[in-house]
């Protein structure tokens, strides 16, 4: 079958199994968008305010479902809008293929209008890009990116199609999709080294992150942590990989994590750290991190492990088939002692948690629970509300929890929340900030267009919060640059948008509100006033231990 | 700090060099000598690359370099394990007082002399590194006006090659 190189492109999308792309047209991938045209059919695409909502999309859509979320774009600025995209896929490890245009081969180089070096620079950014040089070389190329964004440690992959490619005619022959690599157990020597060290501690932790949700382990963890009788926590990327209400899951660890996530982690002997690769965010000061325990560190990725902690055993392997492995080496064992520990930081943590009257961001996130179907996804932007709803959101399935953890990217949550709900097929949440809101909010536009039922709840504290909470512990309450005040009126701009919205300052006006927008087929906005002074607690400071946490204002 | 040398065998096309060398810099590797060049078969180049650290540093620059894809196969090489050489030129000044001492040394380390002009002498070495090191220290005493050496290149002793523990 002699097909042109756009014709081949969109028909290997759809032999790959992608039935939905984002993104937006332009001059160099016009070709493609014509196939699209003729495939409308077979492959629907998806046109946003602007790339970076494309690319926020198809990542927030490959989050949700797990397959490979594909974005295209122009050239040149087309391509650049996509980078925070991409960055942000690759700093979470989110399987995603972007697709550019590009000037023809014959101008390449010779800084033609709307022509830049993508590949170049995207180097960094993904797990690996192509230069597509010939149409003969396309499917093939579309098939190896396809396999490479979802193989092992996902990641981002983009492709670079000059014009002349699209345009040149080559014999197409349909192929299966490409698989990923087979998953592989970590060398049964490693295995039996971890078994006997996790046999002899006293004071396990199990610890999980994205891998974890990636390799869709979440069985074995679950049947490793009741065998040895070991508390579960995980990172900002484990959340919703299995149910928050896990009578063992402590909740999220870290700089904003649960006091007793953390104070478990911090007192454990041994923790078995399953896809995580310890962030700074996570470890704090990482010469006084958890320093009486043995750390097992299972990941697909060899490089991670011992990178920024040493690990005793570091297991390189798919967590799924290395836990397998390893379960029947693993003595059941009862801690007494331990679990009766951590109940009492189960117990302190209850004593701090902020239980005052009226609208706090901990009360809108528990009302907002009352309202979330078992399968609503979840996004959020970046800053104060991000960890409001990572320490209170309550999930009962995985990948519904949408977040950018990585590269903590403002703008993120609307893009994404438009691609969840694709995924899911369903409604979706964005629970977001003012500051952040106002970054990418040109994308409710495509929420109204495709009548994305998302639902808009904006933290509105008038204040870059977060940034805020640091001027005012650590940088003498100079509130450089951080109050915004702005003159918005979210709920006349949802209307101008055509979507519709209210603004609340009770809890019960929030959950009338909430009743109003999961009832809406359209996006709906929640402008919930919050106090500008609001903490997120508990904290670890920036370098500090568990000796330094905060959990209450004025400690 | 230990000097490591790994040979690098990548899939030969281009950009490749550079993929390997935006990871060097982006996490902050710091090389010692580079080399690259054609192999036994067109499919594949050879990248050699001499870098000083520890243990783990050199582990976690081989694990970041498997991950890129046209990385087809890793070997270190250690002295006694490997045949390592360099090639070295190195342009002296020429005079009556020194010309003498300085070719005596080039001729105990095997150096021939490729170029030779009224003000300058220019010899050629090709020996491992340390040797050349040893040399270039020796040159230190005289004149020394340009140096250029090609960093290290290495092969496996014996029979075995980097293909035949290729991990594509």
């Amino acid at each position: 079958m002699l097909l042109s190189g756009a014709d081949i492109l969109v028909n290997t999308l759809i032999e790959q199994g992608c039935d939905t792309v984002f993104g937006y047209p332009g001059g160099q991938i016009l070709n493609v968008y014509d196939s699209l045209y003729t495939h409308q059919d077979q492959i629907t695409h998806v046109l946003t305010a602007h790339e970076q909502g494309a690319a926020h999309a198809a990542d927030g859509y490959a989050r949700t479902t797990g397959k490979v979320g594909v974005v295209i774009s122009t050239s040149g600025p087309g391509a650049t809008n996509l980078v925070t995209g991409i960055a942000t896929a690759y700093l979470d490890s989110i399987p995603l293929v972007a697709i550019c245009g590009n000037v023809p081969t014959t101008q390449i180089g010779s800084d033609s209008f709307q022509e830049i070096d993508i590949t170049g620079v995207t180097l960094p950014i993904t797990k690996h890009n192509y230069f597509v040089g010939s149409v003969e070389q396309l499917a093939d190329t579309v098939r190896e990116a396809f396999a490479l964004a979802k193989s092992g440690r996902p990641g981002p992959v983009l492709i670079d199609v000059p014009k002349d490619v699209q345009v040149a005619m080559c014999a197409y022959e349909p192929k299966p999709p490409a698989q990923a690599d087979a998953p592989c157990a970590a060398k049964q020597l490693r295995i039996e080294q971890a078994a006997a060290h996790i046999n002899a501690a006293k004071r396990p932790y199990v610890y999980f992150g994205g891998g974890l949700i990636t390799a869709g382990a979440q069985e074995e963890m679950l049947a490793l942590a009741e065998k040895i009788d070991a508390p579960i926590g995980c990172s900002l990327m484990g959340l919703s990989g299995i149910p928050t209400d896990h009578p063992r899951f402590l909740g999220m660890q870290g700089m904003h994590g649960h006091y007793a996530s953390s104070m478990a982690m911090h007192h454990a002997d041994l923790i078995v750290s399953l896809g995580v690769r310890f962030n700074d965010r996570v470890t704090g000061n990482r010469a006084k991190f958890a320093t009486n325990a043995k750390i097992i560190h299972i990941d697909v990725d060899g490089s991670e492990l011992s990178k920024t902690v040493n690990a005793v055993c570091g297991l390189r392997g798919d967590v799924k088939q290395t836990l397998e492995k390893l379960l029947p080496f693993i003595e059941e064992n009862k801690k007494a002692e331990w679990n009766q520990t951590v109940q009492k930081f189960v117990e302190e943590e209850r004593e701090v948690l902020d239980n005052r009257p009226g609208l706090t961001p901990r009360r809108a996130i528990l009302t907002l629970n009352q309202h979330l179907g078992e399968n609503t996804a979840v996004a959020t932007d970046v800053g104060q509300h991000q960890m409001w709803a990572a320490q209170s959101l309550n999930f009962k399935k995985p990948r519904r929890f949408v977040s950018s953890g990585g590269l903590g990217t403002m703008g993120f949550g609307l893009g994404a929340a438009i691609g969840a709900a694709f995924g899911t097929k369903e409604r979706s949440v964005l629970i977001t900030g003012d500051g952040s809101f106002g970054m990418c909010l040109n994308e409710l536009a495509t929420a109204v267009s495709y009548r994305v039922p998302v639902v808009i709840l904006i933290m509105n504290n008038g204040v870059l919060g977060m940034v805020r909470q640091w001027q005012t512990l650590f940088y003498n309450q100079h509130y450089s640059n951080t109050v915004l005040n702005r003159k918005t009126d979210f709920v006349a701009l949802a209307r101008a948008f055509g979507a519709d919205g209210e603004s609340v300052s009770t809890v019960e006006a929030l959950d009338t509100a909430l009743a109003h927008a999961f009832a809406s087929d359209m996006p709906y906005i929640i402008d919930c006033a919050i106090d500008k002074d609001e903490f997120v607690l508990p904290m670890l400071p920036p370098g500090g231990s568990m000796d330094d946490i905060i959990v209450k204002v004025g400690d | 700090m230990n000097r490591y040398t790994i040979a690098v065998l990548v899939r030969n096309q281009f950009g490749v060099l550079n993929r390997v060398t935006s990871m060097f810099r982006r996490r902050q590797f710091n090389i010692r000598a580079l080399s690259v060049s054609e192999t036994e078969s067109s499919a594949f180049s050879r990248i050699t690359v001499t870098f000083d650290g520890e243990e783990e540093y050199k582990q976690q620059l081989v694990n970041q370099l498997y991950k890129l894809p046209d990385v087809c196969s890793i070997k270190e090489f250690t002295p006694g394990n490997s045949i390592s050489c360099e090639l070295l030129l190195i342009k002296m000044k020429n005079d009556s007082e020194t010309r003498d001492e300085i070719r005596a040394a080039a001729e105990a380390f095997g150096a021939v002399t490729v170029d030779y002009s009224k003000e300058s002498m220019t010899f050629r070495l090709t020996d491992n590194a340390g040797r050349i090191d040893d040399f270039i220290n020796l040159m230190r005493d005289y004149e020394i006006l340009e140096i250029c050496r090609t960093g290290s290149v290495s092969l496996e002793k014996g029979s075995t090659t980097i293909r035949q523990i290729m991990n594509l």
